[in-house]
């Protein structure tokens, strides 16, 4: 069936996307692994909602939009912080940044 | 029975302490007043004990008489239950009798530190104790004035004693604690195996019927030990020399003359009746321990050189044909043996009386610095002369009725103990009395024979004073008249002996 | 006055108090009543004697023949007519009747042998004293002739004893508590010699145990003089153990009772077992030996000798050590049936008797101090006396003790009179000669050693020669012919003991002289009983035996014999070579000298003797000694190291014990554990820490793989 499809891309995307935040070491490329697991989500919900009928459809796409505009207003935040990272330490690398070590 | 018989009781336990209230509210430093309130209060209590004497009922003096039973701890069905019988009327009199010496003797004897106040009131609280031993007829009440007792007299050693005072204070503290520990096991055993009750009177009647043979046997030795310890036997006694040398004048007097009592006032009172079968189980160790303690206390006294240590011996033999005329179960034998308590009271607490005025003006009771005492203080002499013939049994003095008939019980003990191992006991008793009279006649010339040691030689050694008069007359004089009239007391006791032995079939004569 | 005789002893009882506290104030320091009490008893008793003698022979007994069940059986209804006629005071008839019955019932085969003879019966009297354990025990006086005599007897000794003191004590500093004791002595006897109950003579024996103790250290300043006093008291109290096993045994053996008749009785007639009179019978026999100064515990007389003179006087002649030759003539039913006496040949107390009169009279030879001459003599005749009962001759021994009471009270005070002239006791060195200066006392003593060696006719011979024939008519031939030798010694030792005192030349320190008539009146006195006393037991009169005689001496069967000239003559003739000898070998100066250092064995005859056959180095030095030393240390040790060591080991393990609990489990393990919760927190911390790397990838890692591992469960498990 159709869902399908774009279930497996969601798959595919949150994958790429956790194997992202997982495995990349700058933060920027962090960022943008989330933003891509975030889009996964969005698809998710988008093609289920689809499947539920119209009502659940706008549910879905009601949702899906709240998830993109927290999306960019995250990257904003991550950015900037990031950006201070950056200043403060001349480098982007998650592994240097331990301050929170127990 | 009026009212006056029903609070007669109450009122012989307790007045000592309305003395103790009155004196704690008078300051320390009226002395006066506290010599002559604890001389009141003695006497209060000892004029009850004199009213008891003409109210008893002397034809039924085998059964409790001016009872009380009122309810007391109600959970553990622990009642108020006070009487007197043939046995403890005696004691009873006896324990009021000594107080009141007690208190006239104190009167220019106070041990350092002085303190009359709170000297004065230990000894009217351990009268309280001693009175209630001798009548509770309940087992928590026995015990809660069994153990009343300890307290006054540790503090009465460990504070006016000796040198080595604190020592002797806890040893004796400890070791008697130790036999009420198991005591009060053996009570609850009772309680619980024998029919709900700590009342004596119901579990003579039901204990031996409810208790399997072999849990009476190690009921009655938790008994055992809880008495044997007081008494004190053979070899349970090492706290006794100690503490009697230690402990001041009247301390020695109270401890000898009445506190000792306690423990073979169990064995009357509480363990034969309620435990028969053990009794008789127990009665040939028993006999065996109290002629190991006559030979071992002689041998004892023979190597001292301190005369209240030897008198303080000797207390061990004597106690010794005590628990062998108990343990022989027979009529004659407890006869003799409450017989030998009262004697054994009088004279030892006599000797001990003694032997404190002679410290008190030699500062000294090393018997091989003393000397010719018959020279400087004639009268003291010869009643330390009186006492020791009175202690070594000779007829005609109180002491003889404590030894004479234990031997002749022993001849013949109850039925079902070996008879050659008591008439072996007997032999052995009366080659006990040669002791006797070896190591009490050599304290007493070493003391009294000869002529003054050089160091005491010019010292003026004063005479005797009123306080030791009024103290010592009575004494001597109950001596001598118990002595010739032994009826006096045999006939106050054989009626209660033989309900104590009523499971021996009145006793095995 | 038979049934009130308890008022004899109740007034020198008396006297004994009055004179305690009193005395001191009376102008002659409390003699005056000592003296009126002692002489009213005296009074008293001869009225006693007089009424016995006047009291008509009613009871008729039947000796039992023993071997025989069936009489026996016939007596052992007796004790019932005993019991029941008990508080009446002519019960003494009811029972005779009762015993005539028997007699008549059992007796008819055999009355040809014995004839009932009648005979006064005893006076009891008794009162019920206390009673426990559902026996009564009485109290009471029973008189009979053996009773009124010793009555007469030790109140007439006493009487002169006392008087004699007032002047030999004169000045002494305890004056008033010297009479005093004596007063209480004297009633210690009485009240032995009166007793209806063994446990009442009890009272009066050990009373003389302590009065003789009083009176023997009555110097006792003197180490010595203690000493003295307490191996008397010690030594006669070892006996007293077997006196108190004995009475105990009688006690039980007789059914319950004390009361010396009933126990005569049983043990006559069969009614006690063979084995318990045996062994009762030997224990009351070592009390004997004991108080009677037998051997082996004889040491304690001659060291009484520290006491006054008075005093000697009274404890040898009239009390004290009479006391246990009374207890077993009292007691003879006992002894009598114990110990076969009827059968002859041997037995324990003519043994212990026997060795007695040897050995004493041996020792007597060695001394010098004269009170210690008279003491072991009267140890020797005391044997004679026991060894008279052992042989069955109980009216001699009786006789004897009567007799013997007379001239060695005489003797002692005449000692006493000695001595206050020369102010001394040895022979050797303070006396010689004295014949000259004090012929009162030196005639009386003459006389007095005369009746002791048994020279005809004073008195001592008449009593000696009845114990020798009864010895030899009863079968004890071994025993006649102790006794002459030891009658051959008594009259040698005592001619040496006279030629010192009183003749040669006198060796002492100023001028003797004789003394005032306080001492020598009661010496004239006593000579004439010491000549006449003899006469009373004469052959065809025997008063002395007919006043005796009583109901146990009738019921055991007991033969007397009457005066035989042959022995008679025999046992003069020794006394009179013995005489002889002691006559050649002092007066004549014949005496050879240097024996001891010549004979190897002389010398070891004397050192055995002069140290006294070395029986007191064993009882001071050994067995006292070491019960009072390594013994009494021994078990004090015990007492100190290894009992009090374990209850101080318990106290001190204790604290130990308490001090490793607090170090060990109170400060490690339960405070541990408090501590241990705060520390195993940190630690955990301390684990889980190192998860918290700061990274944040790590920490994302870790959230997928819980996710995924949570899903999976899901899938799995919903």
């Amino acid at each position: 069936m159709l869902v399908n499809q774009f279930l497996i891309l969601g798959a595919v995307l949150f994958c790429i996307g956790v194997y992202g935040v997982l495995a990349r070491r700058n933060g920027v490329l962090v960022l943008m692994s989330i933003e891509l697991i975030l889009n996964a989500v969005n698809i998710n919900l988008i093609a289920l909602g689809a499947l539920q009928g119209p009502e659940a459809a706008v549910t879905g796409q009601v949702f899906s939009l709240f998830v993109i505009t927290i999306a960019a207003a995250e990257v904003g935040v991550g950015l900037a912080i990031v950006l201070l990272i950056y200043r403060n330490r001349t480098t982007v690398d998650l592994d240097e940044v331990d301050l929170m070590k127990g | 029975m009026d009212g006056l018989d029903d609070i007669a009781l109450t009122a012989a336990v307790f007045l000592p302490l309305v003395g103790v209230l009155a004196m704690m509210f008078t300051p320390r430093q009226h002395e006066a007043d506290h010599k002559v309130m604890a001389l009141i209060a003695t006497l209060a209590t000892f004029g009850v004990g004199v009213y008891l004497l003409l109210r008893f009922d002397y034809a039924r003096a085998d059964a409790l008489q001016f009872d009380v039973d009122a309810s007391w701890i109600e959970v553990i069905n622990s009642r108020y239950i006070l009487g007197v019988d043939g046995i403890s009327l005696p004691l009873l009199v006896l324990s009021m009798f000594v107080c009141v010496l007690v208190v006239v003797y104190s009167w220019n004897h106070f041990p350092e530190p002085h303190n009359p106040k709170a000297f004065l009131i230990l000894i009217l609280i351990l009268e309280t104790g001693m009175n209630g031993t001798f009548v509770a007829q309940d087992l928590i009440l026995f015990f809660v004035f069994f153990e009343v007792v300890l307290l006054p007299m540790y503090f009465m050693i460990g504070v006016w004693g000796g040198e080595q005072r604190q020592y002797a204070a806890i040893k004796f503290f400890l070791f008697t604690l130790f036999g009420s520990a198991l005591m009060i096991l053996s009570f609850l055993a009772l309680f619980f195996q024998g029919g709900q009750t700590f009342a004596i009177a119901e579990l003579v009647a039901v204990a031996s019927d409810n208790i399997p043979r072999s849990t009476q046997i190690l009921i009655f030795g938790g008994l055992f030990m809880g008495f044997a310890i007081k008494v004190p036997m053979f070899p349970f006694h090492t706290w006794l020399p100690d503490a009697h040398t230690q402990a001041p004048t009247q301390g020695s007097v109270i401890l000898a003359a009445i506190l000792l009592k306690l423990g073979t006032y169990g064995f009357v009172r509480i363990a034969i009746p309620i435990l028969p079968e053990a009794a008789q189980a127990w009665a040939p160790w028993i006999g065996g321990l109290a002629v190991i303690g006559i030979i071992y206390g002689a041998l004892g006294c023979l190597a001292q050189s301190d005369m209240k240590r030897l008198i303080a011996f000797s207390s061990v033999a004597h106690m010794g044909y005590v628990m062998l005329g108990i343990a022989t179960l027979t009529d004659f034998g407890i006869n003799a043996a409450v017989f030998g308590m009262v004697a054994h009271g009088l004279i030892t607490g006599m000797l001990f009386f003694v032997a404190g005025s002679v410290k008190d003006r030699f500062h000294t009771l090393e018997l091989s610095r003393l000397g010719g005492l018959l020279i400087q203080s004639p009268r003291m002499g010869w009643i330390l002369g009186f006492c020791a013939m009175a202690s070594l049994g000779l007829p005609g003095l109180a002491g003889f009725w404590g030894e004479f008939p234990v031997i002749l019980a022993a001849y013949n003990p109850a039925e079902g103990l070996s008879v050659g191992l008591f008439r072996g006991y007997m032999v052995v008793a009366a080659v006990g009395t040669v002791f006797a009279a070896g190591y009490l006649l050599w304290m007493f010339q070493r003391a009294a024979f000869g002529t003054p040691k050089e160091e005491f030689a010019d010292t003026p050694i004063p005479g005797m004073h009123w306080p030791e008069y009024v103290a010592w007359t009575p004494m001597l004089v109950l001596i001598v008249v118990l002595g010739l009239f032994p009826n006096l007391l045999f006939g106050l006791t054989d009626g209660a002996v033989g309900t104590a032995l009523a499971a021996f079939g009145g006793g095995g004569n | 006055m038979l049934e009130n005789i308890w008022v004899v002893p109740g007034l020198t009882f008396a006297s004994f108090w009055l004179i305690l506290f009193f005395g001191k104030r009376l102008p002659k320091g409390g003699a005056e009543i000592g003296i009126a009490a002692v002489g009213l008893a005296f009074v008293l008793s001869s009225v006693a004697v007089v009424e016995w003698n006047d009291r008509p022979a009613t009871e008729e007994v039947e000796a039992v023949s023993t071997g025989e069940h069936g009489e026996a059986e016939a007596h052992g209804s007796e004790p019932d007519a005993h019991e029941e006629a008990e508080d009446e005071h002519s019960f003494g008839e009811v029972r005779a009747l009762a015993v005539d019955l028997a007699a008549a019932e059992a007796g008819e085969g055999e009355a040809g042998e014995h004839e009932a003879e009648p005979i006064r019966s005893a006076v009891e009297r008794n009162l019920t004293w206390f009673s426990f354990g559902g026996v009564d025990i009485t109290v009471g006086t029973a008189v009979d002739g053996l009773t009124v005599i010793l009555l007469f007897t030790v109140t007439l000794i006493s009487l002169l004893v006392h008087v004699f003191s007032t002047n030999y004590m004169h000045g002494d500093v305890r004056f008033t508590y010297f009479f005093a004791a004596l007063s209480l002595f004297t009633t210690g006897m009485l009240l032995l010699v009166v007793s209806s109950s063994l446990l009442q003579a009890l009272f009066g024996w050990e009373l003389m145990g302590l009065c003789s103790f009083m009176l023997i250290g009555h110097w006792w300043e003197k180490k010595p003089n203690s000493d003295a006093a307490m191996k008397a008291f010690l030594t006669t109290r070892t006996g007293d153990i077997g006196l108190l096993v004995g009475l105990v045994i009688m006690f039980f053996a007789a059914g319950q009772t004390f009361d010396i008749a009933a126990v005569n009785e049983a043990a006559l007639t069969g009614a006690m077992g063979e084995t318990v009179l045996l062994v009762g019978a030997s224990a009351l026999f070592v009390g004997v030996i004991g108080k009677s100064a037998q051997f082996p515990l004889h040491t304690w007389l001659p060291d009484a000798m520290a006491g006054p003179t008075p005093v000697s006087a009274l404890i040898h002649a009239a009390t004290m050590v009479v006391a246990g030759v009374y207890l077993v003539a009292r007691l003879y039913g006992v002894f009598w049936s114990a110990f076969d006496i009827e059968a002859g040949g041997v037995n324990p107390i003519a043994v212990i008797g026997g060795i007695t009169v040897l050995i004493a009279a041996a020792l007597a030879f060695v001394q010098t101090d004269i009170k210690k001459v008279l003491a072991y003599s009267t140890v020797s005749q005391l044997g004679y006396m026991v060894m008279a009962l052992g042989v069955g001759a109980w009216t001699a021994a009786i006789f004897h003790l009567f007799t013997h009471a007379f001239f060695k009270g005489l003797l002692f005070l005449g000692a006493g009179s000695v001595s206050h002239a020369v102010h001394s006791f040895e022979m050797r060195d303070d006396m010689g000669g004295l014949r000259k200066f004090m012929p009162t006392t030196f005639v009386t003593f003459m006389i007095g050693s005369l009746a002791l060696a048994g020279v005809f006719p004073l008195a001592g011979f008449w009593s000696k020669d009845e114990i020798l024939l009864g010895a030899a008519e009863n079968g004890y031939r071994l025993f006649e012919v102790v006794g002459l030798i030891g009658a051959f010694m008594t009259a040698a030792y005592m001619t040496r003991c006279v030629y010192l005192t009183f003749f040669g030349s006198y060796r002492g320190h100023g001028h003797p002289h004789e003394s005032p008539p306080p001492i020598t009146v009661p010496l004239i006195i006593l000579a004439v009983f010491s000549v006449g006393a003899g006469l009373l037991n004469a052959p065809g009169f025997e008063k002395f035996f007919e006043l005796t005689e009583n109901r146990v001496f009738l019921l055991a069967g007991i033969e007397h014999h009457s005066f035989e000239i042959v022995p008679a003559v025999v046992s003069s003739v020794v006394v009179l070579a013995a005489l002889a000898l002691g006559g050649l070998l002092f007066f004549a100066g014949r005496l050879p000298r240097g024996v001891t250092a010549r004979s190897r064995a002389a010398r070891a005859g004397y050192r055995l003797l002069a140290n006294k056959y070395y029986l007191d180095h064993l009882y001071t030095g050994v067995v006292v000694g070491s019960i009072k030393g390594p013994i009494a240390r021994a078990a004090y040790w015990a007492n100190q190291k290894v009992i009090d060591g374990v209850v101080n080991g318990v106290g001190v393990a204790s604290t130990r014990a308490g001090l490793w609990v607090y170090r060990h489990i109170d400060q490690r393990v339960v405070d541990g554990a408090v501590n241990g919760a705060g520390f195993g927190a940190e630690g955990f911390g301390g684990i889980l820490r190192t998860i918290q790397t700061g990274r944040v990838q790590q920490y994302g890692a870790l959230l997928f793989g819980a996710t995924a591992v949570l899903a999976l469960g899901l899938v799995i498990f919903v």
